[in-house]
């Protein structure tokens, strides 16, 4: 297997998600948590760009990295105050998860890894935008414009029941 | 005739009226309203029988049997079905005219007797039911209508006796009475479906099956016989007569005197046909049975010491005549072994007449002295000149004196028995003149004999109120002439005219027991001291403290049912419900509730619990996939 | 060349990291960025299987941009309902949420 700068950079990302995941999912500080969840979607978005889908990428920079993230920092310091730290874990709650995490995770790999997945490598070649817009809004086979209808219902109901659940009584 | 309907509808419409709206009203119109439907009903009931009587006989010298009203109420099968009707015939209208007249009486009496009481209003909507569920029985064209209004009677003789309902001895009569004669109707329930099944009819008139129903239709007569003898306090199920004087004396004198307990008489002469065509050895069974309470009543009555209580065994006793009088019956012909019937119907009319008039003159001396003992009365005479005269007449009537009624169907009953065999004419002989001396030993004991001067001069009897005296006066003239009525022109056996004759050696023979009787107890009871009764008493000490506990009769219901049945029937089943039954339903039922409570901790609330369960119930779920199968 | 299968495992792992955050964090809002942590996993999964295996059809791609819109949704309400709960119990550890219990 031939080391390619493809290769060296999935492995920089790949383990800059995964430490960063971990560390979200572990650190006490609740801020800190929301910046490693940051920069798991960086990385997250970073796999999509080299997966030759940047529109992807992009709109996971925008809206994860840009909004939601903001949201979850302003609503962290909203809800907690200075140097807040979670508590010390209970021995058999950590070690409950621990074990139940780590044996479905050996599963999942050990089944993966001997299956045997037909394509060995993906065609390079960008999406184009185009292309997209039109899938979004045609009505055909392939076509999506009732889900991004029904989206934009959702997020509009979302709008209206956030305000409805957060404004003061 | 169309018009009778009105005859049950008027006091139904009365009760409802009375029970739903009484107690706004002020007693006294309640009274009168009810007094009023009752004298229109009264009005119709001889409106009814003077139509009916003078229309003439029909062709073949019978009165028509007459349905003004009848409709199929309940269809069972093809043939089979229930009717709700209006039957008019000889005996039918005869009590139609009993009812109401002893119903009126009652009803002008209770306005004195009831005056002040609690309830009133009540007391007058009861007496509409009684008197509309009465009319619905005798007027019943089938065997179910009779029971169903047999049952109305039943409910509405258990409300007017528990009237008094604070009175625990009232509650526990009432209940005795009513649960006595359930026991005795489920006997007339089986005998009117078995007769149904194998006769395929409800009515009185014998179907062409009921010869081929063979051994069945004695039985089923037998079986209705038991209801009968239940309402009609035939030994031994009488024991709730006496008892059931607890309720207002009115009450007894129009339920459990002239009324409703003759409904067993009514019963059996309603089901004569089929008793002498198919069953007359039933019918004579239930003649032995009603000569023994004859007896057995006559003999507690002389010894009791409670005026109402005398009265009400003298009822049974009388009951007991009528009954002796169908029972010895041997054919449909008066003249051949026949004359029961009319007798029976006739000693029914003037025993309802007289019988009231007793009643209600205890009800005026019980008015005045507070009280049922006979030791707390004595010369009265001179307090109460109307009641001593009308209870006098009255006296006479039941020990069959000439000219007052009693004496007319009484010798009628003894020509029967005599008729039957001789021994019954001399038991019934006997009873008869037990009769006279038991009522003229009341009879003295109220009036002459010891009086209770302390007791008089704390409080002095007075006569009672014109509204009571008036019905007691015109009782006693109906007794003093319904002797002379030709009964036997209007009802008979067969449905054909029968001329009355005395015969000259029974009227004389219990003339004259009836004559030493009385003059036994004038010679025992009329003077202020009394030694002959008391020595006599202590003589026989226990065969008078026997007949004065009845001889035990209601002990021994006791003992059966509290000893045997509740105690060896009843506990072990009470026992088994409660421990088995009941246990295995609460087991069940702890069951659930701890394993609910097991569960419950599962469902914690928290969703982190929840989501490792899932993951390990994924994680099983999929090693189990991958590995095992 | 880089396979599939490394993306998948990166995946796989993101996703039992966040399992791991939820069944562990106290914080409402700790839970529910390990959701998001699932979420993602979740989506490169989507796109990893629409790159390789399906790249004519676009299917995966846009249930990734629909998963993006939804979880901005959703993130949008529990946020808002969160605070709620903050402005009535002063706090948001799970441990406290005993009301609806049962």
């Amino acid at each position: 297997m031939e080391i390619t700068l493809e290769l060296i950079v999935f492995i920089i990302l790949a383990l800059f998600i995964c430490v960063s995941a971990i560390l979200a999912a572990t650190t006490k500080r609740i801020l800190r948590a929301a910046t490693y969840l940051l920069f798991v979607l960086f990385g997250t978005a970073g796999l999509y760009f080299q997966l030759n889908y940047s529109f992807l990428g992009a709109v996971q920079l925008l809206i994860y990295a840009g909004g939601i993230t903001v949201l979850y920092v302003f609503s962290i310091l909203l809800t907690s105050s200075e140097g807040d730290k979670a508590p010390e874990l209970k021995s058999y709650k950590f070690i409950a998860g621990l074990v139940a995490t780590l044996l479905s995770l050996g599963i999942c790999l050990w089944v993966m890894l001997r299956h045997d997945f037909l394509p060995q490598h993906f065609e390079h070649g960008e999406l184009n935008v185009r292309t997209i817009g039109h899938a979004l809004m045609s009505a055909d086979k392939y076509g999506y414009v009732l889900p991004f209808e029904v989206i934009s219902v959702l997020l509009l109901a979302c709008i209206v029941g956030g305000i409805m659940i957060a404004r003061k009584r | 005739m169309e018009y009778t309907i009105l005859i049950l509808l008027l006091p139904f419409v009365s009760f409802l009226f009375l029970g739903l709206a009484g107690m706004k009203l002020r007693p006294v119109v309640a009274g009168a309203i009810g007094t009023a439907v009752l004298a229109v009903v009264a009005v119709l009931s001889y409106t009814t029988a003077w139509e009916y009587f003078s229309a003439g006989r029909d062709a073949a010298g019978l009165y028509p049997t007459l349905m003004p009203w009848n409709t199929v109420w309940l269809p069972i099968s093809g043939d089979l079905h229930i009717d709700l009707g209006i039957l008019l015939d000889p005996i039918s209208v005869m009590m139609l005219v009993v009812i109401s007249t002893v119903s009126l009486m009652v009803h002008i009496y209770s306005f004195g007797y009831m005056k002040g009481e609690r309830g009133f209003q009540r007391y007058y909507a009861f007496l509409s039911l009684f008197t509309m569920s009465m009319m619905g029985l005798v007027v019943a064209t089938n065997i179910f209508q009779m029971y169903l209004f047999w049952e109305l009677v039943g409910v509405s003789s258990y409300l007017l006796i528990g009237f008094y309902y604070t009175k625990p001895e009232a509650i526990a009569a009432s209940k005795k009475a009513f649960i006595v004669t359930r026991f005795a109707d489920l006997g007339f329930l089986i005998g009117i479906l078995v007769h149904g099944y194998y006769a395929g009819t409800f009515t009185f008139t014998p179907a062409a099956t009921t010869l081929a129903a063979g051994v069945m239709i004695p039985l089923a007569l037998g079986l209705m016989f038991i209801g009968g003898a239940g309402k009609s306090a035939m030994f031994p199920l009488h024991i709730w007569l006496p008892d059931a004087m607890e309720g207002p004396t009115p009450v007894s004198a129009l339920i459990h005197a002239a009324t409703m307990v003759v409904a067993g008489v009514y019963l059996v002469a309603r089901m004569f046909p089929l008793f002498i065509g198919y069953a007359p050895e039933v019918l004579h069974w239930t003649a032995y049975i009603g000569a023994f309470t004859a007896l057995y009543a006559a003999v507690v009555a002389c010894v009791q010491s409670d005026i109402k209580r005398v009265l009400a065994f003298s009822t049974i006793s009388q009951i007991g005549f009528m009954i002796v009088a169908l029972g010895v019956c041997t054919s449909n012909d008066p003249h051949t072994g026949g004359l029961g019937y009319m007798a029976s119907m006739f000693h029914l009319f003037t025993h309802a007449m007289f019988k009231a008039l007793l009643f209600l003159g205890a009800g005026a001396i019980i008015h005045a002295v507070h009280s049922n003992e006979m030791s707390t009365m004595g010369g009265l005479r001179k307090y109460m000149p109307l009641t001593h005269i009308t209870f006098l007449v009255a006296c006479l009537a039941i020990a069959g004196i000439w000219p007052f009624s009693g004496f007319f169907s009484k010798d009628e009953i003894l020509t029967a028995c005599f008729s039957f065999s001789p021994v019954m004419g001399w038991v019934m002989t006997a009873i008869a003149g037990l009769t006279a001396f038991y009522m003229f030993r009341l009879y003295y004991g109220i009036f002459w004999g010891r009086e209770n001067r302390e007791l008089h001069a704390e409080h002095t009897p007075h006569e009672a109120p014109f509204t009571m005296t008036l019905p007691l006066l015109i009782l006693a003239a109906v007794t003093c002439v319904a002797g002379f009525i030709p009964f036997g022109q209007f009802v008979s056996a067969d449905g054909l005219p029968y001329t009355i004759h005395i015969d000259g050696s029974v009227a004389t023979l219990s003339l004259c027991v009836a004559v030493v009787a009385i003059a036994l107890a004038t010679w025992m009871y009329a003077r202020e001291k009394q030694p002959v009764a008391d020595r006599l008493a202590e003589r026989f000490s226990g065969l008078h403290r026997a007949a004065y506990h009845r001889f035990y009769i209601d002990e021994v219901y006791q003992f059966i049912t509290h000893r045997v049945i509740f105690a060896c029937i009843s506990t072990p089943i009470a026992w088994f419900d409660r421990h088995v039954v009941d246990g295995f339903l609460n087991l069940l039922a702890t069951a659930t509730n701890g394993a609910s409570c097991l569960i419950r901790q599962m469902q914690s609330g928290s969703v982190q619990r929840y989501c490792i369960w899932f993951l390990g119930g994924a994680l099983g779920l999929t090693i189990l996939i991958l590995f095992i199968c | 060349m880089i396979k599939m299968e490394y993306y998948l495992v990166v995946s796989t792992i993101l996703m039992f990291v966040g399992i791991y955050g939820f069944v562990t964090r106290r914080n409402l809002l700790a839970m529910l960025i390990s959701v998001e942590l699932i979420l993602n996993s979740v989506d490169i999964n989507f796109v990893v299987f629409n790159r390789f295996l399906f790249p004519e059809q676009l299917e995966g791609f846009f249930f990734t941009l629909f998963a993006i819109g939804v979880s901005a949704a959703e993130t949008a309400v529990a946020i808002a309902i969160i605070i709620n709960i903050y402005r009535n119990i002063r706090n948001i550890e799970v441990k406290n949420l005993r009301e609806m219990k049962w």
